[in-house]
Protein backbone atom coordinates (compact mmCIF):
# COMPACT_ATOMS: atom_id res chain seq x y z
CA UNK A 1 0.00 0.00 0.00
CA UNK A 2 1.09 3.55 -0.61
CA UNK A 3 1.98 5.81 2.28
CA UNK A 4 -1.22 5.95 4.26
CA UNK A 5 -0.24 8.99 6.26
CA UNK A 6 -1.60 11.27 3.57
CA UNK A 7 -4.98 11.03 1.96
CA UNK A 8 -6.41 12.55 -1.15
CA UNK A 9 -6.39 16.25 -1.90
CA UNK A 10 -8.47 17.37 -4.82
CA UNK A 11 -9.02 20.76 -6.42
CA UNK A 12 -10.65 20.85 -9.81
CA UNK A 13 -11.60 23.68 -12.09
CA UNK A 14 -12.88 23.67 -15.64
CA UNK A 15 -15.34 25.65 -17.74
CA UNK A 16 -15.87 23.35 -20.71
CA UNK A 17 -16.85 20.82 -21.93
CA UNK A 18 -17.92 19.86 -18.42
CA UNK A 19 -17.87 22.68 -15.84
CA UNK A 20 -16.07 21.81 -12.62
CA UNK A 21 -15.54 23.75 -9.43
CA UNK A 22 -14.70 21.43 -6.61
CA UNK A 23 -12.28 21.25 -3.70
CA UNK A 24 -12.20 18.40 -1.23
CA UNK A 25 -9.99 16.19 0.82
CA UNK A 26 -10.40 12.60 1.87
CA UNK A 27 -8.42 11.14 4.75
CA UNK A 28 -6.93 7.63 4.74
CA UNK A 29 -9.62 5.16 5.72
CA UNK A 30 -12.36 7.70 5.13
CA UNK A 31 -15.25 7.07 2.75
CA UNK A 32 -16.37 10.24 1.03
CA UNK A 33 -19.47 10.08 -1.12
CA UNK A 34 -19.97 12.39 -4.09
CA UNK A 35 -23.71 12.82 -4.39
CA UNK A 36 -25.90 14.88 -6.66
CA UNK A 37 -28.32 14.58 -9.55
CA UNK A 38 -27.13 12.98 -12.76
CA UNK A 39 -25.03 15.37 -14.78
CA UNK A 40 -23.68 17.00 -11.63
CA UNK A 41 -20.09 16.11 -12.58
CA UNK A 42 -19.59 13.39 -9.96
CA UNK A 43 -18.17 10.81 -12.36
CA UNK A 44 -16.10 13.45 -14.10
CA UNK A 45 -14.51 14.38 -10.78
CA UNK A 46 -13.70 10.72 -10.21
CA UNK A 47 -12.20 10.43 -13.70
CA UNK A 48 -10.02 13.45 -12.95
CA UNK A 49 -8.54 11.59 -9.97
CA UNK A 50 -7.86 8.54 -12.14
CA UNK A 51 -6.34 10.63 -14.92
CA UNK A 52 -9.02 9.70 -17.44
CA UNK A 53 -10.21 13.31 -17.67
CA UNK A 54 -8.08 16.42 -17.54
CA UNK A 55 -9.44 19.49 -15.74
CA UNK A 56 -8.35 22.96 -16.84
CA UNK A 57 -6.96 23.93 -13.47
CA UNK A 58 -6.42 22.42 -10.09
CA UNK A 59 -4.47 19.80 -8.25
CA UNK A 60 -4.69 16.09 -7.49
CA UNK A 61 -2.45 14.84 -4.72
CA UNK A 62 -2.69 11.41 -3.18
CA UNK A 63 -0.59 9.41 -0.76
CA UNK A 64 2.00 12.18 -0.70
CA UNK A 65 2.43 12.20 -4.48
CA UNK A 66 1.31 14.83 -6.95
CA UNK A 67 -0.63 13.29 -9.83
CA UNK A 68 -1.90 16.45 -11.40
CA UNK A 69 -0.90 20.07 -10.96
CA UNK A 70 -2.05 22.46 -13.66
CA UNK A 71 0.27 25.22 -12.40
CA UNK A 72 3.34 22.96 -12.53
CA UNK A 73 2.22 21.27 -15.78
CA UNK A 74 2.29 17.93 -14.05
CA UNK A 75 -0.14 15.30 -15.35
CA UNK A 76 0.61 11.63 -14.76
CA UNK A 77 -1.14 9.17 -17.11
CA UNK A 78 -3.64 6.76 -15.48
CA UNK A 79 -1.26 3.79 -15.44
CA UNK A 80 1.23 5.75 -13.35
CA UNK A 81 -1.34 6.79 -10.73
CA UNK A 82 -1.96 4.24 -8.01
CA UNK A 83 -5.75 4.24 -8.31
CA UNK A 84 -8.26 1.45 -8.06
CA UNK A 85 -11.39 2.27 -10.04
CA UNK A 86 -14.61 0.28 -10.11
CA UNK A 87 -16.56 1.32 -13.20
CA UNK A 88 -20.32 1.59 -13.18
CA UNK A 89 -20.59 -1.23 -15.74
CA UNK A 90 -17.47 -2.88 -14.19
CA UNK A 91 -15.62 -2.95 -17.56
CA UNK A 92 -14.22 -6.41 -16.93
CA UNK A 93 -12.02 -7.84 -19.68
CA UNK A 94 -14.43 -10.25 -21.43
CA UNK A 95 -11.68 -12.49 -22.80
CA UNK A 96 -10.11 -13.16 -19.42
CA UNK A 97 -11.23 -15.30 -16.50
CA UNK A 98 -12.05 -13.76 -13.12
CA UNK A 99 -8.54 -14.69 -12.03
CA UNK A 100 -7.09 -13.24 -15.22
CA UNK A 101 -8.94 -9.97 -14.70
CA UNK A 102 -7.49 -9.57 -11.23
CA UNK A 103 -4.01 -10.73 -12.27
CA UNK A 104 -4.07 -8.20 -15.11
CA UNK A 105 -3.87 -5.43 -12.50
CA UNK A 106 -0.94 -7.07 -10.71
CA UNK A 107 1.70 -6.00 -13.21
CA UNK A 108 3.70 -4.31 -10.45
CA UNK A 109 4.27 -7.63 -8.62
CA UNK A 110 6.69 -10.38 -9.60
CA UNK A 111 5.17 -12.65 -12.22
CA UNK A 112 5.41 -15.73 -10.01
CA UNK A 113 3.44 -14.11 -7.19
CA UNK A 114 0.54 -12.84 -9.27
CA UNK A 115 -1.73 -15.88 -9.42
CA UNK A 116 -1.43 -16.42 -5.67
CA UNK A 117 -2.22 -12.78 -4.91
CA UNK A 118 -5.16 -12.80 -7.37
CA UNK A 119 -6.58 -15.84 -5.56
CA UNK A 120 -6.26 -14.03 -2.23
CA UNK A 121 -8.10 -11.01 -3.58
CA UNK A 122 -10.91 -13.13 -5.03
CA UNK A 123 -11.21 -14.85 -1.66
CA UNK A 124 -11.40 -11.43 -0.02
CA UNK A 125 -14.50 -10.61 -2.10
CA UNK A 126 -16.01 -14.07 -1.49
CA UNK A 127 -15.42 -15.46 -4.98
CA UNK A 128 -13.26 -18.49 -4.18
CA UNK A 129 -14.09 -21.30 -6.57
CA UNK A 130 -15.13 -19.00 -9.41
CA UNK A 131 -11.57 -18.14 -10.51
CA UNK A 132 -11.91 -19.75 -13.92
CA UNK A 133 -15.25 -18.23 -14.91
CA UNK A 134 -15.42 -15.60 -17.61
CA UNK A 135 -17.31 -12.39 -16.85
CA UNK A 136 -20.22 -13.55 -19.04
CA UNK A 137 -20.60 -16.60 -16.80
CA UNK A 138 -20.88 -14.52 -13.63
CA UNK A 139 -23.92 -12.80 -12.14
CA UNK A 140 -24.04 -9.01 -11.84
CA UNK A 141 -23.09 -9.12 -8.19
CA UNK A 142 -20.22 -11.51 -8.87
CA UNK A 143 -18.97 -9.28 -11.69
CA UNK A 144 -19.00 -6.33 -9.31
CA UNK A 145 -16.92 -8.29 -6.81
CA UNK A 146 -14.37 -9.15 -9.51
CA UNK A 147 -14.22 -5.46 -10.37
CA UNK A 148 -13.58 -4.57 -6.71
CA UNK A 149 -10.87 -7.25 -6.47
CA UNK A 150 -9.26 -5.93 -9.64
CA UNK A 151 -9.35 -2.37 -8.31
CA UNK A 152 -7.65 -3.46 -5.09
CA UNK A 153 -5.07 -5.59 -6.94
CA UNK A 154 -3.01 -2.58 -7.83
CA UNK A 155 -2.40 -1.77 -4.16
CA UNK A 156 -3.99 1.61 -4.83
CA UNK A 157 -3.44 4.79 -2.83
CA UNK A 158 -7.12 5.65 -3.37
CA UNK A 159 -10.16 3.54 -4.20
CA UNK A 160 -12.68 5.08 -6.60
CA UNK A 161 -16.18 3.63 -6.89
CA UNK A 162 -18.35 4.96 -9.71
CA UNK A 163 -21.98 4.04 -8.99
CA UNK A 164 -20.82 0.51 -8.10
CA UNK A 165 -24.25 -0.67 -6.92
CA UNK A 166 -26.47 0.75 -9.65
CA UNK A 167 -26.40 -2.23 -12.03
CA UNK A 168 -27.65 -4.92 -9.64
CA UNK A 169 -31.02 -5.76 -8.16
CA UNK A 170 -32.10 -4.48 -4.77
CA UNK A 171 -31.30 -7.57 -2.70
CA UNK A 172 -27.83 -7.91 -4.25
CA UNK A 173 -27.26 -4.19 -3.72
CA UNK A 174 -27.94 -4.51 0.00
CA UNK A 175 -25.53 -7.42 0.27
CA UNK A 176 -22.79 -5.70 -1.74
CA UNK A 177 -23.20 -2.55 0.32
CA UNK A 178 -22.72 -4.38 3.58
CA UNK A 179 -19.74 -6.21 2.07
CA UNK A 180 -18.18 -2.88 1.18
CA UNK A 181 -18.81 -1.60 4.69
CA UNK A 182 -16.97 -4.68 5.98
CA UNK A 183 -14.16 -4.42 3.42
CA UNK A 184 -13.47 -0.79 4.32
CA UNK A 185 -12.34 -1.74 7.77
CA UNK A 186 -9.33 -3.52 6.29
CA UNK A 187 -8.48 -0.60 3.98
CA UNK A 188 -6.39 2.33 5.13
CA UNK A 189 -6.77 4.37 1.97
CA UNK A 190 -9.23 7.12 1.07
CA UNK A 191 -12.35 5.87 -0.71
CA UNK A 192 -14.42 8.04 -3.06
CA UNK A 193 -17.91 6.77 -3.82
CA UNK A 194 -19.99 8.32 -6.58
CA UNK A 195 -23.71 7.77 -6.18
CA UNK A 196 -26.98 9.48 -6.98
CA UNK A 197 -28.65 7.48 -4.22
CA UNK A 198 -28.78 9.65 -1.12
CA UNK A 199 -29.77 6.77 1.16
CA UNK A 200 -26.74 4.83 -0.03
CA UNK A 201 -24.46 7.78 0.72
CA UNK A 202 -26.00 8.29 4.16
CA UNK A 203 -25.64 4.59 4.96
CA UNK A 204 -22.06 4.16 3.78
CA UNK A 205 -20.24 7.48 3.88
CA UNK A 206 -18.30 9.19 6.65
CA UNK A 207 -18.75 12.46 4.86
CA UNK A 208 -20.48 13.42 1.68
CA UNK A 209 -20.02 16.17 -0.88
CA UNK A 210 -23.10 17.43 -2.67
CA UNK A 211 -22.44 18.41 -6.28
CA UNK A 212 -24.64 20.30 -8.69
CA UNK A 213 -23.67 21.44 -12.18
CA UNK A 214 -20.01 20.66 -11.51
CA UNK A 215 -19.86 22.66 -8.28
CA UNK A 216 -19.28 21.23 -4.85
CA UNK A 217 -22.04 22.90 -2.83
CA UNK A 218 -21.36 21.45 0.61
CA UNK A 219 -19.15 18.83 2.20
CA UNK A 220 -20.20 17.50 5.58
CA UNK A 221 -21.15 14.38 7.48
CA UNK A 222 -24.48 12.99 6.26
CA UNK A 223 -26.29 13.87 9.51
CA UNK A 224 -24.80 17.36 9.54
CA UNK A 225 -25.81 18.01 5.95
CA UNK A 226 -29.33 16.70 6.44
CA UNK A 227 -29.85 18.76 9.62
CA UNK A 228 -27.97 21.85 8.56
CA UNK A 229 -27.79 22.23 4.78
CA UNK A 230 -25.65 25.18 3.70
CA UNK A 231 -28.39 26.68 1.54
CA UNK A 232 -31.94 26.18 0.37
CA UNK A 233 -30.42 24.90 -2.90
CA UNK A 234 -28.65 22.13 -0.97
CA UNK A 235 -31.83 21.41 0.97
CA UNK A 236 -33.86 21.11 -2.21
CA UNK A 237 -31.26 18.82 -3.87
CA UNK A 238 -31.39 16.63 -0.77
CA UNK A 239 -35.17 16.61 -1.12
CA UNK A 240 -35.55 18.10 2.35
CA UNK A 241 -38.98 19.47 3.22
CA UNK A 242 -40.29 22.39 5.25
CA UNK A 243 -38.27 25.11 3.56
CA UNK A 244 -39.52 28.63 4.15
CA UNK A 245 -38.43 32.23 3.81
CA UNK A 246 -38.35 34.80 6.63
CA UNK A 247 -36.64 37.98 7.85
CA UNK A 248 -34.26 38.17 10.79
CA UNK A 249 -35.95 40.26 13.49
CA UNK A 250 -33.37 40.42 16.27
CA UNK A 251 -30.93 38.37 18.28
CA UNK A 252 -30.95 37.60 21.97
CA UNK A 253 -27.51 36.19 22.72
CA UNK A 254 -28.23 35.71 26.43
CA UNK A 255 -31.26 33.51 25.71
CA UNK A 256 -29.50 31.85 22.76
CA UNK A 257 -32.29 32.89 20.47
CA UNK A 258 -32.65 34.48 17.05
CA UNK A 259 -36.12 35.81 16.29
CA UNK A 260 -37.49 35.40 12.76
CA UNK A 261 -40.41 37.28 11.29
CA UNK A 262 -42.39 34.78 9.25
CA UNK A 263 -45.50 36.37 7.80
CA UNK A 264 -47.50 37.57 10.79
CA UNK A 265 -45.76 35.27 13.22
CA UNK A 266 -42.47 35.63 15.05
CA UNK A 267 -40.49 32.42 15.45
CA UNK A 268 -37.79 31.61 17.96
CA UNK A 269 -34.82 29.87 16.39
CA UNK A 270 -31.42 28.70 17.62
CA UNK A 271 -29.01 31.61 17.96
CA UNK A 272 -27.46 32.43 14.56
CA UNK A 273 -25.58 35.71 14.99
CA UNK A 274 -24.09 35.54 11.50
CA UNK A 275 -27.32 36.88 10.03
CA UNK A 276 -27.84 40.63 10.51
CA UNK A 277 -31.27 41.84 11.63
CA UNK A 278 -33.38 42.80 8.64
CA UNK A 279 -31.78 40.23 6.35
CA UNK A 280 -34.03 37.93 4.36
CA UNK A 281 -33.14 34.30 5.00
CA UNK A 282 -34.25 30.78 4.15
CA UNK A 283 -35.02 28.49 7.05
CA UNK A 284 -36.09 24.95 7.49
CA UNK A 285 -37.33 22.65 10.16
CA UNK A 286 -36.93 18.86 9.85
CA UNK A 287 -40.19 16.90 10.01
CA UNK A 288 -38.88 15.27 13.20
CA UNK A 289 -38.97 18.67 14.92
CA UNK A 290 -42.62 19.32 14.13
CA UNK A 291 -44.61 18.37 17.23
CA UNK A 292 -48.38 17.96 17.22
CA UNK A 293 -50.26 19.49 20.14
CA UNK A 294 -52.39 16.80 21.73
CA UNK A 295 -56.00 17.61 22.12
CA UNK A 296 -56.82 18.69 25.62
CA UNK A 297 -53.50 17.48 27.01
CA UNK A 298 -50.75 20.12 26.81
CA UNK A 299 -47.27 18.63 26.57
CA UNK A 300 -43.70 19.76 26.86
CA UNK A 301 -42.50 22.15 24.19
CA UNK A 302 -45.87 23.52 23.36
CA UNK A 303 -44.73 26.99 24.16
CA UNK A 304 -42.15 26.78 21.36
CA UNK A 305 -43.37 28.38 18.17
CA UNK A 306 -46.98 27.26 18.13
CA UNK A 307 -48.32 27.30 14.57
CA UNK A 308 -52.02 27.02 13.82
CA UNK A 309 -52.67 24.90 10.77
CA UNK A 310 -55.23 22.92 8.81
CA UNK A 311 -54.66 19.36 7.65
CA UNK A 312 -54.39 19.24 3.86
CA UNK A 313 -53.55 15.61 3.39
CA UNK A 314 -52.90 12.51 5.41
CA UNK A 315 -51.19 9.57 3.73
CA UNK A 316 -50.84 6.27 5.57
CA UNK A 317 -47.34 4.89 4.86
CA UNK A 318 -47.03 1.60 6.64
CA UNK A 319 -47.24 2.24 10.40
CA UNK A 320 -46.82 5.99 9.97
CA UNK A 321 -48.96 8.75 8.55
CA UNK A 322 -47.44 11.44 6.35
CA UNK A 323 -49.23 14.66 7.18
CA UNK A 324 -49.24 17.82 5.07
CA UNK A 325 -50.39 21.00 6.76
CA UNK A 326 -51.65 24.24 5.28
CA UNK A 327 -50.11 27.13 7.21
CA UNK A 328 -50.13 30.86 6.85
CA UNK A 329 -46.95 31.00 4.71
CA UNK A 330 -46.85 33.93 2.30
CA UNK A 331 -45.00 31.85 -0.34
CA UNK A 332 -47.61 29.12 -0.07
CA UNK A 333 -45.25 26.65 1.59
CA UNK A 334 -46.64 23.55 3.24
CA UNK A 335 -45.49 21.96 6.44
CA UNK A 336 -44.87 18.23 6.36
CA UNK A 337 -44.24 15.80 9.17
CA UNK A 338 -45.06 12.26 10.05
CA UNK A 339 -46.35 10.54 13.17
CA UNK A 340 -47.50 7.04 14.05
CA UNK A 341 -50.82 6.23 12.43
CA UNK A 342 -52.49 5.47 15.78
CA UNK A 343 -51.42 8.88 17.13
CA UNK A 344 -52.97 10.54 14.10
CA UNK A 345 -56.21 8.66 14.74
CA UNK A 346 -56.21 9.42 18.47
CA UNK A 347 -55.81 13.14 17.74
CA UNK A 348 -58.53 13.11 15.14
CA UNK A 349 -56.29 14.22 12.30
CA UNK A 350 -58.13 14.18 8.97
CA UNK A 351 -58.14 16.38 5.89
CA UNK A 352 -59.88 19.66 6.67
CA UNK A 353 -59.41 19.41 10.46
CA UNK A 354 -57.68 22.23 12.35
CA UNK A 355 -54.71 21.51 14.59
CA UNK A 356 -51.74 23.21 16.21
CA UNK A 357 -48.10 22.18 15.94
CA UNK A 358 -44.93 23.39 17.59
CA UNK A 359 -41.68 23.91 15.72
CA UNK A 360 -38.81 23.00 18.02
CA UNK A 361 -36.57 26.01 18.33
CA UNK A 362 -33.21 24.23 18.46
CA UNK A 363 -33.97 22.43 15.18
CA UNK A 364 -34.89 25.52 13.18
CA UNK A 365 -31.99 25.99 10.81
CA UNK A 366 -31.34 29.37 9.20
CA UNK A 367 -29.59 29.63 5.82
CA UNK A 368 -28.43 32.55 3.69
CA UNK A 369 -30.98 33.48 1.04
CA UNK A 370 -30.68 31.20 -1.96
CA UNK A 371 -29.88 33.07 -5.16
CA UNK A 372 -31.77 30.67 -7.33
CA UNK A 373 -35.08 31.34 -5.64
CA UNK A 374 -37.85 28.86 -5.19
CA UNK B 1 -1.63 -26.96 -63.53
CA UNK B 2 0.98 -24.20 -63.54
CA UNK B 3 2.71 -24.66 -60.16
CA UNK B 4 5.16 -21.83 -60.81
CA UNK B 5 2.30 -19.38 -61.17
CA UNK B 6 0.51 -20.85 -58.15
CA UNK B 7 3.65 -20.59 -56.02
CA UNK B 8 4.19 -17.03 -57.16
CA UNK B 9 0.61 -16.15 -56.23
CA UNK B 10 0.98 -17.67 -52.75
CA UNK B 11 4.31 -15.90 -52.27
CA UNK B 12 2.78 -12.62 -53.33
CA UNK B 13 -0.18 -13.16 -50.99
CA UNK B 14 2.07 -13.98 -48.01
CA UNK B 15 4.36 -11.00 -48.63
CA UNK B 16 1.33 -8.76 -49.02
CA UNK B 17 0.04 -10.00 -45.67
CA UNK B 18 3.39 -9.46 -44.00
CA UNK B 19 3.53 -5.86 -45.13
CA UNK B 20 -0.14 -4.96 -45.07
CA UNK B 21 -1.28 -6.45 -41.76
CA UNK B 22 0.89 -4.30 -39.45
CA UNK B 23 -0.06 -1.26 -41.54
CA UNK B 24 -3.76 -2.18 -41.38
CA UNK B 25 -3.64 -2.72 -37.59
CA UNK B 26 -1.99 0.65 -37.09
CA UNK B 27 -4.25 2.53 -39.53
CA UNK B 28 -7.46 0.67 -38.61
CA UNK B 29 -6.93 1.32 -34.90
CA UNK B 30 -6.14 4.97 -35.58
CA UNK B 31 -9.32 5.39 -37.65
CA UNK B 32 -11.39 3.55 -35.05
CA UNK B 33 -10.20 5.48 -32.00
CA UNK B 34 -9.18 8.94 -33.07
CA UNK B 35 -11.10 11.89 -34.45
CA UNK B 36 -8.74 14.08 -36.44
CA UNK B 37 -8.96 16.40 -39.43
CA UNK B 38 -8.64 14.50 -42.67
CA UNK B 39 -9.96 11.27 -41.16
CA UNK B 40 -12.82 11.08 -43.65
CA UNK B 41 -10.38 11.71 -46.49
CA UNK B 42 -8.17 8.83 -45.35
CA UNK B 43 -11.17 6.51 -45.04
CA UNK B 44 -12.25 7.42 -48.56
CA UNK B 45 -8.72 6.91 -49.91
CA UNK B 46 -8.55 3.47 -48.26
CA UNK B 47 -11.89 2.50 -49.83
CA UNK B 48 -10.96 3.86 -53.28
CA UNK B 49 -9.53 0.59 -54.70
CA UNK B 50 -12.96 -0.99 -54.07
CA UNK B 51 -14.75 1.28 -56.53
CA UNK B 52 -12.05 2.16 -59.10
CA UNK B 53 -11.68 -0.18 -62.10
CA UNK B 54 -8.49 -2.25 -61.57
CA UNK B 55 -7.13 -0.93 -64.85
CA UNK B 56 -7.35 2.63 -63.55
CA UNK B 57 -5.54 1.72 -60.31
CA UNK B 58 -3.02 -0.20 -62.38
CA UNK B 59 -2.48 2.69 -64.75
CA UNK B 60 -1.73 5.16 -61.94
CA UNK B 61 0.53 2.70 -60.17
CA UNK B 62 2.40 2.03 -63.40
CA UNK B 63 2.84 5.76 -63.89
CA UNK B 64 4.06 6.10 -60.30
CA UNK B 65 6.52 3.21 -60.76
CA UNK B 66 7.93 4.54 -64.05
CA UNK B 67 11.50 5.75 -64.51
CA UNK B 68 10.17 9.32 -64.82
CA UNK B 69 8.41 9.39 -61.43
CA UNK B 70 10.20 10.29 -58.15
CA UNK B 71 9.15 6.93 -56.62
CA UNK B 72 10.46 4.95 -59.62
CA UNK B 73 13.73 6.91 -59.65
CA UNK B 74 14.28 6.54 -55.92
CA UNK B 75 13.58 2.80 -56.06
CA UNK B 76 15.97 2.36 -58.99
CA UNK B 77 18.70 4.28 -57.17
CA UNK B 78 18.39 2.16 -54.02
CA UNK B 79 17.69 -1.30 -55.46
CA UNK B 80 19.26 -1.00 -58.85
CA UNK B 81 16.19 -2.10 -60.81
CA UNK B 82 12.85 -0.56 -61.74
CA UNK B 83 9.56 -1.21 -59.95
CA UNK B 84 7.41 -1.71 -63.03
CA UNK B 85 7.10 -5.31 -64.29
CA UNK B 86 8.94 -6.68 -61.22
CA UNK B 87 7.83 -8.78 -58.24
CA UNK B 88 8.50 -5.83 -55.91
CA UNK B 89 6.29 -3.59 -58.03
CA UNK B 90 3.60 -6.25 -58.00
CA UNK B 91 3.88 -6.51 -54.21
CA UNK B 92 3.62 -2.75 -53.84
CA UNK B 93 0.51 -2.68 -56.03
CA UNK B 94 -0.98 -5.61 -54.15
CA UNK B 95 -0.60 -3.81 -50.81
CA UNK B 96 -2.35 -0.72 -52.19
CA UNK B 97 -5.19 -2.67 -53.85
CA UNK B 98 -5.82 -4.73 -50.68
CA UNK B 99 -5.97 -1.75 -48.32
CA UNK B 100 -9.79 -1.75 -48.03
CA UNK B 101 -9.94 -5.53 -47.48
CA UNK B 102 -7.45 -5.32 -44.63
CA UNK B 103 -8.15 -1.95 -43.02
CA UNK B 104 -11.94 -2.06 -42.81
CA UNK B 105 -12.37 -5.33 -40.83
CA UNK B 106 -9.56 -4.26 -38.50
CA UNK B 107 -11.11 -0.83 -38.04
CA UNK B 108 -14.51 -2.34 -37.25
CA UNK B 109 -12.97 -4.76 -34.77
CA UNK B 110 -11.18 -1.99 -32.86
CA UNK B 111 -14.24 0.26 -32.99
CA UNK B 112 -16.31 -2.51 -31.36
CA UNK B 113 -14.10 -2.55 -28.24
CA UNK B 114 -15.81 -0.40 -25.58
CA UNK B 115 -13.56 2.56 -24.66
CA UNK B 116 -14.21 1.64 -21.02
CA UNK B 117 -12.09 -1.49 -21.44
CA UNK B 118 -9.07 0.50 -22.52
CA UNK B 119 -9.62 2.84 -19.59
CA UNK B 120 -9.94 -0.17 -17.29
CA UNK B 121 -6.61 -1.41 -18.60
CA UNK B 122 -4.98 1.95 -17.92
CA UNK B 123 -6.32 2.25 -14.36
CA UNK B 124 -5.21 -1.34 -13.77
CA UNK B 125 -1.68 -0.07 -14.23
CA UNK B 126 -1.12 -1.19 -17.81
CA UNK B 127 1.07 1.01 -19.97
CA UNK B 128 -0.49 1.85 -23.36
CA UNK B 129 1.46 -0.90 -25.18
CA UNK B 130 0.32 -3.41 -22.56
CA UNK B 131 -3.32 -2.34 -22.98
CA UNK B 132 -2.80 -2.87 -26.72
CA UNK B 133 -1.31 -6.36 -26.42
CA UNK B 134 -3.33 -7.65 -23.45
CA UNK B 135 -6.75 -6.11 -24.10
CA UNK B 136 -7.13 -4.68 -27.60
CA UNK B 137 -5.34 -7.28 -29.73
CA UNK B 138 -7.08 -10.32 -28.19
CA UNK B 139 -10.47 -8.65 -28.57
CA UNK B 140 -9.79 -7.43 -32.11
CA UNK B 141 -8.14 -10.70 -33.14
CA UNK B 142 -11.10 -12.18 -35.07
CA UNK B 143 -11.33 -8.96 -37.09
CA UNK B 144 -7.61 -9.05 -37.80
CA UNK B 145 -7.85 -12.69 -38.87
CA UNK B 146 -10.76 -11.80 -41.15
CA UNK B 147 -8.63 -9.08 -42.71
CA UNK B 148 -5.80 -11.57 -43.24
CA UNK B 149 -8.03 -14.18 -44.89
CA UNK B 150 -9.71 -11.63 -47.14
CA UNK B 151 -6.38 -10.14 -48.17
CA UNK B 152 -4.87 -13.53 -48.88
CA UNK B 153 -7.82 -14.69 -50.98
CA UNK B 154 -8.12 -11.42 -52.82
CA UNK B 155 -4.43 -11.32 -53.68
CA UNK B 156 -4.62 -14.82 -55.15
CA UNK B 157 -7.45 -13.73 -57.42
CA UNK B 158 -6.36 -10.19 -58.36
CA UNK B 159 -6.14 -9.84 -62.13
CA UNK B 160 -6.50 -6.36 -63.61
CA UNK B 161 -3.96 -4.51 -61.54
CA UNK B 162 -1.47 -7.39 -61.78
CA UNK B 163 -1.74 -7.41 -65.53
CA UNK B 164 -1.27 -3.65 -65.77
CA UNK B 165 1.64 -3.39 -63.35
CA UNK B 166 3.38 -6.72 -63.68
CA UNK B 167 2.67 -7.98 -67.14
CA UNK B 168 2.95 -11.78 -67.28
CA UNK B 169 6.59 -12.72 -66.82
CA UNK B 170 6.65 -16.39 -65.71
CA UNK B 171 8.31 -16.80 -62.30
CA UNK B 172 8.45 -13.04 -61.77
CA UNK B 173 4.99 -11.56 -62.26
CA UNK B 174 2.79 -14.25 -63.80
CA UNK B 175 0.29 -15.10 -61.04
CA UNK B 176 -2.26 -17.90 -61.19
CA UNK B 177 -5.03 -15.55 -62.30
CA UNK B 178 -2.91 -14.36 -65.20
CA UNK B 179 -1.92 -17.94 -66.00
CA UNK B 180 -5.59 -18.91 -66.22
CA UNK B 181 -6.17 -16.06 -68.63
CA UNK B 182 -3.19 -17.13 -70.75
CA UNK B 183 -4.45 -20.75 -70.83
CA UNK B 184 -7.86 -19.64 -72.05
CA UNK B 185 -6.20 -17.50 -74.71
CA UNK B 186 -4.27 -20.61 -75.77
CA UNK B 187 -7.51 -22.70 -75.85
CA UNK B 188 -6.17 -24.92 -73.00
CA UNK B 189 -9.58 -25.30 -71.35
CA UNK B 190 -8.52 -28.20 -69.13
CA UNK B 191 -5.53 -26.33 -67.63
CA UNK B 192 -7.64 -23.22 -67.09
CA UNK B 193 -10.39 -25.32 -65.52
CA UNK B 194 -8.12 -27.05 -62.98
CA UNK B 195 -6.57 -23.77 -61.88
CA UNK B 196 -9.96 -22.07 -61.69
CA UNK B 197 -11.24 -24.89 -59.50
CA UNK B 198 -8.27 -24.46 -57.16
CA UNK B 199 -8.93 -20.72 -56.88
CA UNK B 200 -12.65 -21.35 -56.35
CA UNK B 201 -11.88 -23.78 -53.52
CA UNK B 202 -9.50 -21.35 -51.86
CA UNK B 203 -12.07 -18.53 -52.09
CA UNK B 204 -14.92 -20.61 -50.65
CA UNK B 205 -12.70 -21.75 -47.79
CA UNK B 206 -11.68 -18.15 -47.15
CA UNK B 207 -15.27 -16.93 -47.01
CA UNK B 208 -16.25 -19.78 -44.67
CA UNK B 209 -13.38 -18.93 -42.37
CA UNK B 210 -14.27 -15.24 -42.47
CA UNK B 211 -17.88 -15.89 -41.53
CA UNK B 212 -16.87 -18.13 -38.63
CA UNK B 213 -14.46 -15.53 -37.35
CA UNK B 214 -16.90 -12.63 -37.60
CA UNK B 215 -19.50 -14.64 -35.67
CA UNK B 216 -16.90 -15.07 -32.95
CA UNK B 217 -16.35 -11.33 -32.87
CA UNK B 218 -20.06 -10.79 -32.25
CA UNK B 219 -20.10 -13.33 -29.45
CA UNK B 220 -17.09 -11.81 -27.70
CA UNK B 221 -18.53 -8.34 -27.76
CA UNK B 222 -21.81 -9.57 -26.31
CA UNK B 223 -19.84 -11.23 -23.53
CA UNK B 224 -18.46 -7.84 -22.59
Amino acid sequence: MADAAEGLELRLGAAAPIPLDLALGCAPGELLALVGPSGAGKSTALRCVAGLHRPTSGLVRCGGKTWFDAAARCDLPPHRRAVGLVFQDYALFPHMTALGNVAAALGHRPRAARAERARELLALVHLSGLEDRRPAELSGGQQQRVAVARALARDPAVLLLDEPFSAVDRATRRRLQSELAGLRRSLSIPILLVTHDLDEAVALADRMCLMHRGRGLQTATPSEMLARPASAEVARLLDLRNLFRATVERHDAAAGTTFLRWGDAVLEAAHAPAFVPGAAVDWMVPPSAVVLHRRGRPSLGERENPVPARVLDLLPMGRDAEVTLDIADAQGGKLAFSLPLHAARRNGLAPGEACTVSLLKENIHIMPLSRTGR
Amino acid sequence: MDWTAFRLSVELALWTLALLLPLAIWLGRLLAHRRFPGRGFIEAAVALPLVLPPTVVGFYLLTAFGALSPLGQAWERVFGQGLAFSFQGLLFASVIVNLPFAVQPVQNAFAAIPPRLREAGAVSGMAPWKVFTAVELPLAWPGIATAAVLTFAHTLGEFGVVLMVGGAIPGETQTIAIAIYDRVQAFDERGAGIMSAVLLGVSVAALGLTNTLSRRVGRRMRDG
